[in-house]
């Protein structure tokens, strides 16, 4: 299985970390709703063909990717970065025009 | 059907064979049963075999959408043990035991269950105060388990390398002599010839294309071969149980379908006469009758439902049993083959009713479910028949992840790609 990362180009699975089903958005972090946490922590799809799942080029450029994968074939449709669909925030505590 | 025997064996022997008959019927479907059981492979035929002999329900199908045994129950490594940590799992798996001592004389076919003991090899010494622990828990019990020292285990397995490849010395291992492996299709077809003879319908090519409902109950099931009514749904389909869910309407479940790879190598004269598991990274082998070497390792590591897995998991599963083994380094490989696993969120099962009324579910056997075939159908069946579970399956619901009941038994927290 070979896997096209954006930055190194095709790169065997070896090279890369499963991190799971992409299908489940993480409840906001302030959220004390045991249900919803449940369900993150525990609930998937399973999805049978095209499943979207989150790898990470750990033995390359540790890029955190998001692939489209079909669980039948292992042909994979599209890779693109996780970050704009991870969910996170700026953390508020920032000070506004602080470097990073 | 004739009851196998040392007379009918004799009286064959001489004689043109004119009065072996098919094992079992291929009857059409009725309109209605009692009970059906989607999925004809170990947990659901001994489902029905107990469900007729413990529970007197004999008016109960079994749908099968390929032929019976297609699935996990004739593609696996065929060990047996019993040998857990956590009370929930001792009692159900020493009692599935149980059922596997007895099982060739219950079933009257001989399902070659070899009583030839598995050793857990601890590479590390914290590895080995965790077998003692894990060993007093078993004797605590009642359940038989030893720890071994490392000349011991040279003495018990003369072909193992005890310093792994110079990078993981044995410390010692934990053996419970009572487990083993048995003939994994002589289970399903033993079990099919069991249930069909006490008027189990076992259906063939028939598969499930949807539920019938009754108002908010399950009244049957949709198949390829018609419609099929039943006052009881059991689903006992492995690796395909998300699937089957969706199709009654329920899009998630603490489940993930997964591939593990096994292999076995040529046939060999006798090299090891026990099962044993390489603690420091993952692998089990035995040796089969026929002596072909017998072993996997690790899941691939992320959702599938190809029957074959990849090249990666194939070069670790070698390196290990090589390094384990370094006899066996030019044994060539004779076949791999992949299977669906249902690797639930805590590497434990789920028997229960439900999800939905009507319904009753056994799912989640990570990879594990061989051994667990006949405590799984005895279990699975008494929850069907009296619409509660037994003691020893009553901590397997499916709401305990929602509850914080999880059944943890490695301790790795909720990940389907680790048990």
């Amino acid at each position: 299985m070979l896997i096209t990362c954006p930055y190194c180009g095709p790169r065997d699975v070896i090279e890369f970390t499963y991190q799971g089903d992409a299908n489940r958005a993480r409840p906001d972090l302030h959220s004390t709703d045991q249900a919803e946490w449940n369900a993150y922590t525990y609930d998937r799809v399973n999805t049978l063909a095209d499943h979207a799942e989150y790898w990470q080029h750990s033995g390359g450029c540790r890029a955190h990717l998001k692939l489209v994968r079909s669980t039948l074939t292992h042909a994979i449709s599209s890779v693109e970065f996780a970050r704009p669909h991870a969910g996170h925030k700026p953390s508020s505590r920032r000070k506004p025009g602080a470097s990073t | 059907m004739a009851e196998y025997s040392v007379f009918s064996l004799l009286r064959n022997a001489f004689s043109a064979t004119p009065d072996w008959k098919p094992a079992w019927r291929k009857p059409d479907p009725k309109p209605e049963y009692d009970v059906v059981i989607v999925g004809g492979g170990g947990h659901g035929l001994s489902t029905a075999y107990y469900l007729a002999k413990e529970h007197g329900i004999t008016n109960v199908a079994v749908v099968e959408r390929g032929w019976l045994g297609q699935g996990n129950i004739g593609r696996n490594t065929t060990m047996i043990r019993s040998n857990y940590l956590l009370p929930q799992n001792q009692h159900f798996y020493e009692h599935s035991m149980k059922l596997w001592e007895n099982l060739s004389h219950d079933l009257n076919y001989n399902v070659m269950f070899s009583q030839r003991g598995c050793l857990n090899l601890a590479n590390s010494t914290s590895q080995l105060d965790d077998f003692a622990r894990r060993g007093n828990a078993m004797r605590h019990v009642g359940i038989d388990a030893e720890l071994m020292t490392p000349q011991q285990i040279k003495a018990f397995l003369p072909a193992l390398d005890l310093n792994i490849g110079g990078r993981f010395p044995v410390y010692g291992g934990m053996i419970q002599r009572r487990a083993g492996t048995a003939r994994h299709d002589a289970v399903a077809w033993g079990y099919a010839r069991g249930a069909d003879r006490r008027g189990v319908d076992l259906l063939e090519n028939c598969e499930v294309t949807g539920f019938l409902r009754d108002g908010d109950r399950i009244a049957g099931v949709t198949t390829t071969r018609g419609e099929i009514r039943a006052k009881k749904v059991a689903v006992a389909v492995a690796g395909h149980t998300g699937q089957l869910m969706k199709m009654a309407g329920i899009d998630r479940l603490p489940i993930e379908s997964h591939v593990l790879q096994a292999f076995v190598s040529e046939g060999l004269k006798p090299f090891m006469d026990t099962v044993v598991t390489f603690g420091a990274g993952h692998l089990y082998v035995t040796q089969s009758d026929k002596g072909g070497m017998v072993f996997g390792g690790d899941i691939d590591g992320y959702n599938t439902y190809a029957q074959r897995g990849n090249l990666p998991i194939v070069e670790d599963v070698m390196s290990e049993l090589a390094a384990m083994f370094p006899g066996l380094s030019r044994v060539r490989l004779l076949r791999s083959w992949g299977g669906i696993m249902d690797m639930s969120m805590d590497g434990s099962p789920i028997i229960t009713a439900g999800p939905l009324p009507g319904m009753y579910l056994n799912a989640g056997w990570c990879y594990g479910g061989f051994k667990a075939t006949p405590a799984s159908g005895w279990c699975f069946a008494w929850t069907i028949a009296r619409d509660e579970p037994h003691p020893y399956n009553a901590a397997f619901t499916l709401d305990r992840f929602h509850r914080g009941l999880v059944i943890d038994e490695k301790g790795q927290g909720s990940t389907p790609r680790l048990h």
